[in-house]
């Protein structure tokens, strides 16, 4: 797989804003840790009121949400215009790509053994069920990951924080589900990296997943948590599902009879896709 | 997203709980985006369009890491797809990508450091349970700072007709509507610009985006 050179004219801007702004002389200071933490209870406590009052459900993340910094000049201020599968059930979308044994190769779902030599870390296995929210398996659909080394460095140029790179760790990886919705990815653990969306400010551990559905409605991106990780109340990205069962929804849980002996550690993730499909308007729902 | 009405004659059981979406971050690059990725056009098709445009914050800026997904129905209408778009070499495991010769439906573009994109395939049509639907080109957005994905469509200027019976479009203002309408740039109908405006500015000087929730 392509590696990126570390560039040495880069300024050293960590994860956040990239792509975008270099920290500019005249850019307002970095609110701390508590101003963050402060706005995340608020946030989180009126999304309470709300779901007491019978607002809407907060099981997906408010497009705005100011503690991630980078949400505020990127989300749409209108509400999104609702489209009615039942009332339009040729809509393009609820079909949706499909991939084969042509789109991946058996190793890509093994990241520890892309490279010549073995990636340090602790080894692990991810694995669970993708299903719609009828119960139905999601089978034969692209499942893809990307994610940090074990120090907490990408191995992508724009990505500064001087942690090691690992030579023998790209993190990315590809499968296609089974008949039962099953995807499995060997890899190692990430580590937590620092990111300038305010000061002192940390991810905790995760990996970027990316499915596709039955339909285009249903796909989804998003990202897998380690349980008992003590960043999460730090963490504006986690905290923009106000929630707690939906959030706890973003958490793997360790499973022992995943583990291998003298080899992995095993952690399990079942993944629930929203939107509507075909399928479901030909049923009535 | 609220929680989906159950009708009387709903599935039986009460549907299961949405895993959430979180954002595809800045560093997906590495990752998604592969060689291909844009041209969903069978090589060399006389048909080919090209749609290109810009991504723009609410402050006008040019979005320099959004990625976008693009699917749409076959030339005969049919929304079965076929697999391939990232097909890979079996002995060194590069995407050679697309055969050049098969129509997989689906695109992905990674914008430029100019917020650009472009793409490359062949004239939307009607799915062929719907053959006079105005065609469209379904697209999703991801970029750093959008906690959950954005859906819209792309219209063509050329089906008049068919826009003013559309179930979406004919329930939008104009201009808001507008927004979904791809520009002739150039010789109609080989290249269209549609640009993407993630939020209105404060100025007002770019129309918003219409984005879609299906339900
Ligand atoms: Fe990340």
């Amino acid at each position: 797989m392509e590696r990126h050179p570390r560039t040495e004219r880069e300024p050293m801007t960590h994860p956040a804003p990239l792509g975008a702004v270099p920290v500019s002389p005249t850019a307002p200071p970095l609110a701390t840790q508590a101003a963050i933490s402060r706005e995340i209870a608020a946030l989180r406590a009126a999304a309470d009121a709300d779901g007491a009052a019978g607002g809407p459900d907060p099981g997906q993340p408010a497009r705005d949400y100011p503690p991630y910094r980078s949400s505020t000049p990127r989300h749409p201020r209108q509400p999104p215009v609702a489209i009615d599968a039942l009332a339009d059930p040729e809509a393009v979308e609820l079909s949706g790509p499909v991939f084969g044994v042509t789109d991946v190769t058996a190793l890509d779902a093994d990241l520890t053994r892309q490279h010549t030599g073995e990636p340090l870390g602790e080894r692990i296995t991810v694995t669970g069920r993708v299903l719609d929210r009828t119960g139905r398996p999601v089978r034969g659909q692209l499942v893809e990951i990307w994610q940090a080394n074990a120090s907490g460095r990408y191995a992508h140029q724009r990505d500064q924080h001087p942690a090691p790179l690992d030579p023998h760790f790209t993190g990315v990886g590809r499968c296609l589900t089974d008949d039962d919705g099953r995807y499995a990815f060997t890899t190692v653990k990430p580590g937590a990296y620092p990111w300038r969306n305010h000061d002192n400010a940390w991810r905790p551990a995760h990996i970027h997943f990316s499915f596709f559905g039955s339909a285009f409605t249903q796909r989804l991106v998003t990202q897998m948590y380690f349980p008992g990780d003590p960043l999460f109340p730090y963490d504006p990205i986690l905290a923009s599902v106000t929630d707690p069962a939906a959030r706890a929804r973003l958490v793997a849980v360790y499973d022992h009879g995943l583990s291998r002996p003298e080899h992995s550690l095993g952690y399990r993730w079942d993944v629930v896709l929203d939107g509507p499909s075909a399928t479901w308007t030909e049923e009535g729902r | 997203m609220p929680t989906r009405p159950e009708g009387p004659a709903a599935a039986p059981a009460v549907p299961l709980d949405p895993t959430p979406s979180q954002t595809i971050g800045p560093f997906y690059g590495y990752a998604l985006p592969f060689p291909g990725g844009e041209r969903i056009a069978p090589t060399g098709h006389p048909d080919t369009v090209t749609l290109h445009g810009l991504v723009r914050d609410g402050d006008g800026a040019p979005v320099p890491d959004a990625l976008l997904e693009f699917w749409q129905a076959g030339p005969d209408g049919s929304l079965t797809g076929a697999p391939g778009s990232l097909r890979r070499d079996p002995a060194t495991g590069a995407v050679i990508g697309r055969n050049g010769v098969d129509f997989t439906g689906f695109g992905r573009v990674p914008t430029d450091a100019d917020g650009r994109y472009a793409l490359r395939t062949l004239p939307a049509t009607a799915p062929a349970g719907r053959p006079d639907a105005a065609p469209y080109l379904a697209l999703c957005v991801f970029a750093r700072g959008l906690l959950h994905h954005l859906f819209t469509r792309v219209y063509f200027p050329e089906h008049t007709a068919a826009h003013a019976a559309d179930p979406l479009l004919s329930r939008l203002p104009q201009a808001r509507a507008r927004t979904l309408l791809a520009r002739p740039d150039g010789p109609v109908p080989y290249r269209y610009r549609f640009d993407i405006q993630l939020q209105q500015p404060a100025d007002g000087r770019y129309e918003e985006t219409v984005f879609l929730d299906f339900r």
